[in-house]
C-alpha cells in the first residue's frame, strides 16, 4: 500500500484553525524556518482513509487470540477508554493550583492503595512510563539505599540467565555490573549459583517470579532470605504479576521494591507498542528515595521524567482495579492460570512442553526435538500460526530454552478459543511431519510474506525520501 | 467481575482436565508461609455502570479552566477531532509491539511515517519509533553522546526543571558528571558556556525555546560546541518548528523533545511524546525501537523492526538503552496530527501561537507594575513582573482562566492558537481589575 507522503496532493489542506485574530509577529531571519517541512498535504477524508486502511492492517486483542507471553494480551475493557477521555482528566493541567486537581490525586491515591495491597508495598510512584522504565527507578532505589548508608561496595546485580533483557540493560544503566548466573534446568534459580555469586559487593537481585518460563519460584523465601543475608536488596519484575494477584504477594516473599505493568496485569491497552506505565512500590525503609517531579513537588529527589507520569494509563489502571475488586482480582489471576494449564494440557502429546509440570499463566514449548526430526522451527510454526488469524507467541524468549515457544492466553480467552487453539497447533505438528515444506515459506495468506530482516539492517531505509524532481 | 468469560461449568471442566481440585491446587508451588490466605483489603468488584459513576466523581472533583494561559511543558493546543478518533481505532488501540511484520504492517508503515514526519520537521536524517517523554529523551540523547573519552554532560539552566533533574538522574545511574550553565538574562550564559566546554565534555543540551519562552542563540551555541569537540543536542518543541529554523539548520546533531503538542491532551502529564532524531553518522548509537523499509520474499515492499542488535533483547547488558515499551500510540497520534495539519497548518498553528502570546505580552505590559522580565526574542512563553501574583492568579482562576505559572523570576505566560482575542482580553482585563484595586 502507498505511504502517506505518496497520496500528497499540493495544495490539498484541511480548514482546522481559524483566521489569526490578533496582529502577526515576524521573527527575527536569524531564527525563521525557510524550507517547509515535507509534511503530507491531505485533505480529512484523505488522512481517514489513510489510517483506516493502515488499521485494517493491524492485529489486536480485539481481533483474535493474541497469546504473546510475558506480554498479558488481554481483553482491554471500553470503559476504561471513556474514562480516559473525560475532558476531567484529560483536560486538567499537570501544573494546574492543587485545589482544582484534587481528583486527579484522588485517582492516584486509589491506584496506590489497590496496588500496594496486591503487590504488599508500603508506597508507590506513577512517574515510569513503562516496566523497563519501571526497573530503571527500582534500581536506583536499591542504589540510592546503599549509597545512603555509604556502602560503596556494593557494585553487582545480580541477574539469572532466564531474566528479560531489559533487566540486565537497566542495571547497567544504574551504573551496577551485571552478574549473570545460570538457572537450575527447571528455569528457577539456582541455589548453589547464587549463593557462589553474593557477597560483600551484591547490591542486589533483580527476579521475576513466576519466573520468564511461568513456573513460581519454589525457593523464593530462600532466595530473598539469601541476598538480605548479604546485605542485598530484592528487586522484583512485575511483568508476570497476572498469575499470583491476591493469591501471593512480591512483599510476603522478602522483595524489597517491584515495578507493575500496568499495560500487562491491569489490562490497559498496549497501544502498538505503548504507553504502558511502570507504577513502582517499594518497602517503607525506601521511600525517602522513590522520584518526583520538581516543577510539580520540589527539588531533592530523583526523576525519570516530566511531571506524574502517563496519568491517564493510570486512570484506566483504576477504572479496572475498582471493576474487579477484591474478588475480580484474584478470580482474574487463578483463571489466567487455570487458562495457562488447560491449554498446556490440550497442546501436550503434540509439541513438546520445556517443563512437564503445573504453570503458571503462561508455559514455553521447546521445538528442539521437533525441529531435529522435522526441521519445522519455532518461527516457522509461529509464521504458520499466522494464516489461522493467531498471533504468534513469543518466540525464542527467554534464551535458556532453544526454540521456544512461550504462550500466555489471560484470563479473558474462553475455553473455545483454547480449544480451537489447541486444536491448531496439534494440526501443525501433523503437518510439519506430513508436509513441512509450506511451513518454511509460511505465512501464505498474510498482509506480506517473510520480510528480509537481514537486508533491512544491512541497507537500513528508515524514512521515506522525496524523490529527486 | 473479571471480565473472564467461562462460566462455572466451564471453570470445573477446566479444572479437572489439569487434574486440579480447585484453584488452590495449581498454586502448590508457592511455599505455604507466602500465601495471601486472606480476602484482599479492598472493596468490592463494581458493575460498569457504577464505576462509570465512581470515576466521573473524581474527574468532577478537578477544576478545569476554558482558557489556559499556562505552558511550562504542558501545552493546551486545539486537537482536531480526526486526531481523536483515528487512534482511539480498535486494531491500533490493542495490539502491542510489531514483532511479527506480517500482521503488523499496518503500525509498522505508521511508524515508519511518524519517523520521516519527525526527520521532516527537525531536519534530521532518522529518527525512532518514540521514547518516553521530552525529558527522557533529553537523558538518552545525553547518554548516547557519551564515548570512554567525554562522560561529562552539560546542560543549560534554561531547560525545563523537570529535564534538568531527569537528565541528572539518568546521569546519577550510571556515575557521571552533569554540570548547569548559569542563565543571564533568561538565556544560556555563552561566556560561561564557553568556560565549561572543553575536552572531557561529550554535550551540551539546550532548549529552543527555553523555559522561560526565550529563544535561544542556537546557531552560535552549536559552533562552540563542535569547537570543543562535542555534541550539540536540541531540545526542540514540535509545533515551533512550523516556524523556527530546525534543529539541523541550528547545527545540532540529535534533535529531542517533548510531541505532546502534536495532538496529545494536557492529561495531568501524559501519556506524552519523547521524540529522538539524529545524523546519519549517529543512527546505531539511537537507542529505542527504530521501523525500516525492506522487501518480503515476492519482493514486495514492507516494514519491520530494524537495526535490533543495539537494543536490550539482543545486547543485554550493553544495550544502548533498556527501554522496551515505548509510546507508539502517541507516535501514531502525532503522525496523524501533522498529517492533518500539513506544512501550512502546522505554520498557521506555530505562528498563531507566536502572535497570541505577543498580543498578550503587549497587553499586560500596558498594565502598571506588569513588565518583561527577559530582554530577548521569544515564542509562545514569556515571564512577567506580576504584582499581587496570588491575588491575581485566582481571581483569573474564578473567571475560568488558568494563568501564567508561577516561577522564580515571574509568571510563566502561554499563549497558544486555541486561545481567542476575546479571550485574552478578558483576561487582561481581569488583571486590570486586580491590579487596580
Ligand atoms: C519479564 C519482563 N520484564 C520487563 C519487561 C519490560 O516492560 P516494558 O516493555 O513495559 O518496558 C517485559 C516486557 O515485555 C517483560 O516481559
Amino acid at each position: 500500500m502507498k505511504l502517506i507522503f505518496e497520496k500528497s496532493v499540493a495544495g490539498r489542506h484541511s480548514d482546522i484553525l481559524p483566521k489569526c485574530d490578533v496582529e502577526p509577529v515576524e521573527l527575527s531571519a536569524r531564527f525563521a524556518r525557510t524550507d517547509a517541512p515535507a509534511l503530507p498535504e491531505m485533505a480529512e477524508v484523505d488522512v481517514a482513509r489513510h489510517y483506516t486502511e493502515l488499521n485494517d492492517r493491524v492485529h489486536g486483542v480485539n481481533c483474535g487470540f493474541y497469546p504473546l507471553g510475558s506480554c498479558t494480551m488481554k481483553y482491554n475493557p471500553r470503559i476504561d477508554e471513556d474514562m480516559a477521555a473525560l475532558p476531567g482528566f484529560a483536560g486538567v493541567h499537570p501544573l494546574a493550583p492543587d485545589y482544582a486537581t484534587e481528583g486527579c490525586r484522588e485517582v492516584l491515591e486509589t491506584a496506590k492503595k489497590y496496588l500496594c495491597e496486591v503487590s504488599g508495598m508500603d508506597d508507590m510512584t506513577f512517574q515510569p512510563a513503562a516496566g523497563a522504565h519501571g526497573e530503571f527507578t527500582g534500581v536506583l532505589l536499591i542504589k540510592q539505599y546503599h549509597d545512603a548508608r555509604g556502602d560503596k561496595k556494593r557494585t553487582k546485580i545480580i541477574v539469572p540467565d532466564s531474566a528479560h533483557g531489559t533487566n540486565p540493560a537497566t542495571a547497567a544503566m544504574c551504573g551496577f555490573e551485571v552478574v549473570n548466573i545460570d538457572s537450575a534446568p527447571d528455569g528457577c534459580v539456582d541455589l548453589e549459583a547464587l549463593k557462589n555469586a553474593l557477597g560483600e559487593d551484591t547490591a542486589g537481585l533483580m527476579l521475576t517470579n513466576p519466573n520468564t518460563v511461568g513456573i513460581f519460584d519454589p525457593n523464593i523465601l530462600e532466595i530473598t532470605r539469601l541476598v538480605h543475608e548479604a546485605g542485598g536488596l530484592c528487586y522484583y519484575d512485575g511483568a508476570n504479576l497476572n498469575a499470583i494477584m491476591g493469591v501471593v504477594r512480591p512483599g510476603d516473599m522478602g522483595f524489597d521494591c517491584v515495578h507493575m505493568n500496568l499495560h500487562k496485569t491491569f489490562a490497559t491497552p498496549h497501544g502498538g507498542g505503548g504507553p504502558g506505565a511502570g507504577a513502582v512500590g517499594c518497602k517503607d525503609f525506601l521511600k525517602e528515595f522513590l522520584p518526583r517531579s520538581v516543577v510539580m513537588d520540589g527539588e531533592g529527589r530523583i526523576q525519570v521524567r516530566s511531571f506524574a507520569g502517563n496519568f491517564l494509563v493510570t486512570v484506566r489502571a483504576v477504572t479496572y482495579l475498582l471493576t474487579l475488586g477484591r474478588e475480580g482480582i484474584p478470580e482474574a489471576s487463578q483463571n489466567a492460570v487455570l487458562n495457562a494449564n488447560y491449554l498446556m494440557r490440550a497442546i501436550q502429546g503434540s509439541f513438546d512442553l520445556a517443563f512437564d509440570r503445573t504453570c503458571m499463566h503462561e508455559f514455553v514449548l521447546d521445538l528442539s526435538e521437533y525441529k531435529k526430526e522435522t526441521g519445522v522451527s519455532a518461527l516457522d510454526v509461529a509464521k504458520s500460526l499466522i494464516d489461522y488469524g493467531m498471533h504468534p507467541p513469543t518466540m525464542y524468549f527467554p534464551l535458556i530454552v532453544h526454540e521456544a515457544l512461550m504462550l500466555e492466553p489471560t484470563e479473558t480467552e474462553s475455553k473455545e478459543t483454547l480449544d480451537e487453539a489447541a486444536a491448531i497447533f496439534r494440526k501443525l505438528y501433523e503437518l510439519g511431519k506430513t508436509d513441512p515444506e509450506p511451513m518454511h515459506a509460511a505465512p501464505h495468506h498474510a498482509q506480506i510474506g517473510r520480510p528480509d530482516e537481514v537486508g533491512a539492517a544491512r541497507h537500513p531505509v528508515l524514512r521515506w525520501q522525496k524523490p529527486e524532481e | 467481575m473479571s471480565y473472564v468469560p467461562s462460566t462455572g461449568d466451564q471453570r470445573k471442566e477446566m479444572l479437572a482436565a489439569v487434574g486440579a481440585a480447585d484453584y488452590a491446587d495449581l498454586y502448590k508451588d508457592v511455599p505455604a508461609e507466602a500465601l495471601l490466605n486472606r480476602p484482599l483489603d479492598l472493596p468490592e468488584g463494581m458493575s460498569e455502570l457504577e464505576v462509570g459513576k465512581a470515576m466521573s466523581a473524581m474527574a468532577a472533583k478537578n477544576v478545569l479552566f476554558p482558557t489556559v494561559l499556562r505552558g511550562a511543558g504542558a501545552y493546551d493546543h486545539y486537537i482536531p477531532a480526526v486526531v481523536k478518533s483515528i487512534p482511539n481505532k480498535e486494531e491500533f488501540l490493542t495490539a502491542y509491539t510489531p514483532y511479527q511484520a506480517e500482521m503488523s504492517q499496518g503500525v509498522l508503515q505508521s511508524i515508519f511515517e511518524y519517523q520521516t514526519m519527525i526527520c521532516e520537521i527537525t531536519g534530521m536524517d532518522v529518527s525512532n519509533a518514540s521514547v518516553y517523554d521530552g525529558a527522557s529523551a533529553a537523558a538518552e540523547a545525553a547518554a548516547m553522546c557519551r564515548d570512554r573519552k567525554r562522560r561529562v554532560t552539560l546542560i543549560s539552566a534554561s531547560s525545563h526543571p523537570d529535564t534538568i533533574n531527569t537528565v541528572r538522574t539518568y546521569c546519577y545511574g550510571t556515575g557521571d558528571e552533569l554540570r548547569v550553565v548559569p542563565v543571564k538574562d533568561g538565556r544560556t550564559d555563552l561566556e560561561a558556556l564557553k568556560e565549561m566546554l572543553g575536552a572531557d565534555i561529550a554535550s551540551f543540551y539546550v532548549q529552543q525555546p527555553n523555559f522561560y519562552g526565550q529563544l535561544e542563540e542556537v546557531e552560535e551555541i552549536a559552533g562552540l560546541v563542535h569547537e570543543a569537540g562535542a555534541m550539540f543536542v536540541m531540545g526542540a518543541n514540535p509545533i515551533s518548528l512550523g516556524i523556527l529554523k530546525s534543529p539541523r539548520e541550528c547545527g545540532a546533531d540529535v534533535a529531542v523533545g517533548e510531541g505532546q503538542p502534536l495532538g496529545m491532551p494536557i492529561g495531568y502529564g501524559g501519556p506524552y511524546l519523547g521524540f529522538m532524531a539524529t545524523t546519519a553518522k549517529n543512527m546505531r548509537k539511537l537507542p529505542g525501537r527504530i521501523v525500516g523499509e525492506t522487501v518480503d520474499d515476492k519482493g514486495e515492499r514492507c516494514y519491520v523492526l530494524s537495526l535490533q542488535a543495539r537494543e536490550q533483547h539482543i545486547r543485554r547488558e550493553k544495550a544502548s538503552s533498556n527501554i522496551c515499551s515505548n509510546e507508539a500510540l502517541c507516535a501514531l497520534t502525532a503522525g496523524v496530527y501533522l498529517a492533518t495539519m500539513g506544512p501550512e497548518g502546522l505554520k498557521e498553528a506555530a505562528s498563531q501561537c507566536m502572535a497570541k502570546a505577543h498580543y498578550l505580552a503587549k497587553e499586560l505590559t500596558k498594565i502598571e507594575g506588569v513588565d518583561l522580565v527577559f530582554t530577548g526574542e521569544y515564542f509562545h512563553e514569556f515571564v512577567t513582573t506580576l504584582p499581587k501574583q496570588d491575588e491575581v492568579l485566582k481571581a483569573l482562576e474564578d473567571a475560568g482562566i488558568l494563568g501564567g505559572f508561577p516561577v522564580k523570576e515571574g509568571v510563566l505566560w502561554c499563549a497558544t492558537e486555541k486561545v481567542s482575542k476575546c479571550e485574552l482580553d478578558r483576561a487582561v482585563s481581569v488583571v486590570k481589575e486586580v491590579l487596580a484595586k
